[in-house]
């Protein structure tokens, strides 16, 4: 068995250690270590977005990261979206324009989404389809997904 | 929207939130790959290199010594029961025989491989990085033989034979001839030597296509449990519970009650999850290591030893009269099976000509093995070949006559008494509303940006009917809890949950619907062939009217009356005759402890009033002259829904089911090497569209109430996905003045179809 090495960081604004085999991904880390599993695989090689956690401020597809490099690190991940029983205005979005069906891809999508309004609090559809282009959704279309952004930008910013 | 029923519904047609929603958003919900129990171990599997080779042998004894490894299964592990055929369901509601041997070995290898990817052995260890590393210390000897990786190759005389005990039947016949033809049969009707000689004008092409694959995001993958009591218990994504359940009892040889299947939540199938492939091998291993082993497939098993959709050999030949009418049409079909005869073929034959009355006619369908993966169910299966060639020939047809194109088919459109070349006579189908629809829509008024192709086409897919239950416990707050045994794949949940609410006048908030296991609910077939709201949201209707008769009847015993002279409307029972009887159902809930008891209603159907459905598409196009590039610039879909419950669902499928053909038909294909290894087996150069590559796609939801339907539903989820290739291969016509053959129109086939 590969020595484990101990990595210390922050996961939703909590701090969290956790052990792991230098090849485990960030991804494996958090789904089969941390047990946050909203965090999902879809291709496991950075082309479908579904893993998408946000890294220090930046989105990375957290497949692509490896476990031993969050050292130290700040996490957001999908279980860190809504406040408490309060639902981000994007998640309601989601929700009411029906942008997911299976749900597998939503994950990834919300934090990309959230992600692109907190730089751009009004994006066009142009933008909106730019910023969301690395994750994929096979059910959708995208139409739907397209909607709930522009809606929960719209909601934010009548909101703020 | 075209409506043609007006009945004034209170919950149907409305837009509630789905009741998973809080769960999806939030990253709660427990899909397959995210399940866990104690003691897990990780599973994985041997996959060929070869497309075509014999095993020799297959050298497990490293791998077992392997630090971490619990146990090595290979297909000498399968029990040896019966090398029987069993009866499957092929998508469209026609059971079809199944070789059990072919499914074996298709999941895990006999004594040959057939595919690129095609399982050989399975491992289980204590973490799925030991498990892949013991992979590659399993030593199988091959004998390497020549592949046959298209119809042509596979149909030549002397091609290399994929299996020898393989005889074609012949229009039903065993022909006695070993061949990779697996069958070849026809469907006639009236003469077509004599309507091709009443035909003024004749066209005749030949269109091919590619393998293409579902591309759902989830990975397939199952978790399975062989206790100590014997009993089997399998969590997994799959489209039916009841046919793993089955699948397994088959393969392991034990009977259905020693099996339990939970389904978890799906993410994507469109069809490739109605198969199993992981799940038998995860409960031999269980059974080997008295450990729960999980599963779960990579993306690049998922291209490579999952079951994508065939590539076709489609030839079109169309005789019409001057004034537009049919005389004849003849649709010769080879389809790809894969490794092991089943091909979509049978629904392509069904689907091909379906649209339209036409008095002569012939189809000619051939079922092909090829070396490369299995082919499963992918959303209306054969139905978008069958298009492609089919459509295509309808716009070249209406150029020779100089008919508008939605005239010519407006001329020749099925409608209520049609008899399908396969026999059937339609009922009251939308094949002409849908038309018409398209005809007055902005999009086709709309006149086309200079430089724009524009380009129309319809198609058609089945809704089948088949089994589902439904339970309806009612709550003494007058809430319902609902369970039944349809995975959701896309919000069936609250759509069936909203049948439940309207029987009983309540809001479809107060309804709690649940997606249980084998054990907990009646026999439920498969979320597949169009069918999960139509008949699961049957039986919530009939649990729901069997709550409604219950509740009467306690109203009546509360009341001390005849129950006959009570009714139930928007949630309140009341008298006929004494205005001063009434009490809500709430209330009735409320008491139902003191007054004899729970309520619970319950339904298995098997309804057969299925309606199939027909879609447009308008759709206009760039075409990047230097470089081929075709760019999508506006899609319209046009659906007949019947009654469409849950209106944004019905637009989500419409737009789905767009997307995945607008995918099918610029940029999706199985790229294989002349050794037959995919060359592009990740989601980067298999490359499905993304939110840039798409404009907004709008819809038009047509509602023809099927009358076979207490509600006028019919099945939506599929026939969205026929006419986009050929919609968008007319409108790439329409802008570089050349025909389109063969998908995918990549920038280089759009350059080369000018040559």
């Amino acid at each position: 068995m590969t020595t484990k090495t101990h990595v210390q960081t922050t996961i939703n604004g909590e701090p969290v250690d956790f052990l792991c085999e230098p090849r485990q991904s960030l991804l494996e880390c958090l789904r089969d270590v941390v047990g946050l599993t909203g965090t999902k695989e879809g291709c496991n090689d950075g082309n479908c977005g579904a893993c998408t956690v946000k890294l220090d401020g930046r989105i990375v597809t957290s497949c692509l990261v490896l476990g031993v490099e969050a050292q130290g690190a700040d996490i957001e991940t999908i279980e860190g979206v809504a406040e408490g029983t309060n639902l981000h205005p994007l998640q309601l979005a989601f929700l009411e324009n029906a942008a997911l069906q299976c749900g597998i891809c939503t994950p990834g999508f919300i934090v990309s989404a959230k992600s692109l309004l907190d730089q751009n609090p009004n994006p066009t559809e142009h933008e909106i389809r730019f910023w969301l282009a690395n994750n994929l959704c096979r059910c959708t279309g995208y139409d739907k997904i397209v909607r709930a952004v522009q809606d929960a930008a719209k909601k934010m910013q009548e909101a703020s | 929207m075209t409506s043609s029923d007006s009945t004034d519904y209170k919950v149907l047609g409305t837009r509630p939130i789905r009741h998973d929603g809080a769960d999806k958003v939030t990253g709660r919900a427990i899909y397959g790959p995210d399940f866990d129990t104690a003691g897990l171990l990780h599973g994985k599997i041997l996959r060929s290199p070869h497309a075509h080779a014999r095993i020799i042998s297959i050298d497990t004894s490293e791998a077992e010594a392997l630090d971490g490894v619990m146990a090595v299964v290979t297909g000498a592990d399968w029990p040896n029961n019966s090398n029987g055929t069993s009866m499957v369901e092929d998508g469209t509601g026609t059971e079809i025989e199944s070789n059990s041997n072919w499914l074996r070995e298709n999941l895990l290898a006999g004594d040959k491989v057939l595919y690129a990817g095609h399982a050989i052995a399975g491992v289980a260890a204590a973490s799925p990085h030991v498990a892949e590393e013991a992979l590659a210390l399993i030593e199988v000897k091959y004998e390497v033989l020549e592949p046959v990786l298209t119809i042509q190759e596979a149909m030549a005389k002397n091609a290399p034979i994929l299996h020898e005990g393989l005889t074609t039947q012949e229009l039903g016949e065993d022909s006695g001839v070993v061949s990779n033809t697996a069958d070849h049969f026809q469907h006639t009707k009236g003469n077509i030597e004599k309507g091709f000689e009443a035909a003024d004008v004749v066209v005749e092409r030949e269109y091919n296509t590619v393998m293409v694959h579902q591309g759902y995001i989830e990975p397939h993958n199952g978790t399975a449990l062989w206790n100590t009591d014997g009993r089997l218990h399998v969590w997994c994504s799959t489209q039916g519970s009841f046919v793993v359940r089955d699948s397994l009892s088959d393969l392991l040889d034990i009977p259905v009650s020693q099996i339990r299947v939970t389904p978890t939540e799906i993410g994507g199938g469109f069809g490739g999850k109605i198969p199993i492939y992981v799940e038998p091998v995860a409960a031999l291993l269980s059974k080997k290591t008295g450990s729960p082993v999980k599963i779960v497939m990579s993306r690049k098993e998922v291209f490579e030893g999952s079951g994508p959709t065939a590539g076709s050999n489609i030839k079109i030949k169309l005789g019409a009269k001057s004034d537009g009418t049919i005389t004849a049409a003849h649709a010769w079909m080879a389809m790809e099976a894969g490794g092991y005869p089943g091909s979509p073929v049978g629904a392509a034959a069904q689907c091909v000509f379906a649209a339209y009355d036409i008095e002569n006619a012939l189809v000619d369908g051939y079922d092909v093995v090829v070396n490369k993966p299995k082919t499963a169910p992918y959303r209306a299966p054969g139905a978008p070949n069958a298009a492609f060639g089919m459509e295509q020939a309808m716009n070249e047809l209406a150029e020779m006559l100089q008919m508008d194109p939605i005239d010519l088919r407006l001329k020749n459109v099925a409608t209520e008494g049609t008899r399908r070349v396969d026999g059937p006579t339609f009922r009251r189908i939308g094949a002409k509303e849908v038309l018409e629809t398209m005809r007055d829509h902005p999009h086709y008024q709309a006149a086309k940006t200079e430089g724009h192709g524009r380009g129309i086409a319809i198609g058609f897919w089945f809704n089948i009917g088949f089994d589902s239950a439904c339970n309806i416990a009612v709550n003494s707050d007058g809430s319902i809890n609902l369970t039944e045994g349809s995975t959701d794949i896309g919000g069936s949940r609250t759509s069936i949950a909203m049948h439940a609410a309207e029987v009983l006048g309540i809001p479809v908030e107060d309804v709690r619907p649940s997606v249980v296991d084998t054990d907990t609910i009646g026999f439920t077939a498969v979320t597949g062939g169009s069918r999960t709201t139509f008949a699961t949201g049957w039986a919530a209707y009939e649990a729901a009217q069997d709550v409604k008769k219950q509740s009467i009847e306690r109203a009546a015993s509360i009341w001390d009356v005849d129950s006959d002279t009570l009714n139930m409307e928007d949630g309140v029972i009341k008298s006929k005759t004494d205005s001063e009887l009434k009490m809500t159902f709430k209330e009735l809930a409320s008491q139902m402890s003191d007054t004899g008891g729970g309520i619970t209603g319950r339904a298995s159907v098997n309804p057969k009033g299925v309606g199939g459905s027909f879609a447009g598409n308008m759709v206009d196009v760039s075409v990047d002259d230097e470089t081929g590039k075709v760019t999508i610039e506006r899609f319209t879909c046009v659906q007949d829904v019947g009654k469409a419950i849950h209106p944004s669902y019905v637009e989500g499928q419409m737009q789905g089911g767009s997307a995945q053909g607008i995918g099918w038909a610029l940029n999706e294909e199985y790229f294989m090497n002349d050794q037959g290894n995919m060359a592009n087996s990740s989601l980067l150069d298999y490359r499905m569209p993304t939110s840039l590559d798409l404009p907004m796609i709008d819809t038009a939801i047509v509602e023809v109430a099927n009358p076979g339907h207490p509600f006028g539903v019919r099945g939506v989820g599929e026939a969205n996905i026929v006419p986009p290739t050929p919609a968008i291969a007319n409108a790439v016509s329409d802008a570089t003045g050349n025909i389109m053959t063969q998908l995918p129109l990549t920038p280089g086939a759009v350059l080369d179809s000018g040559k």
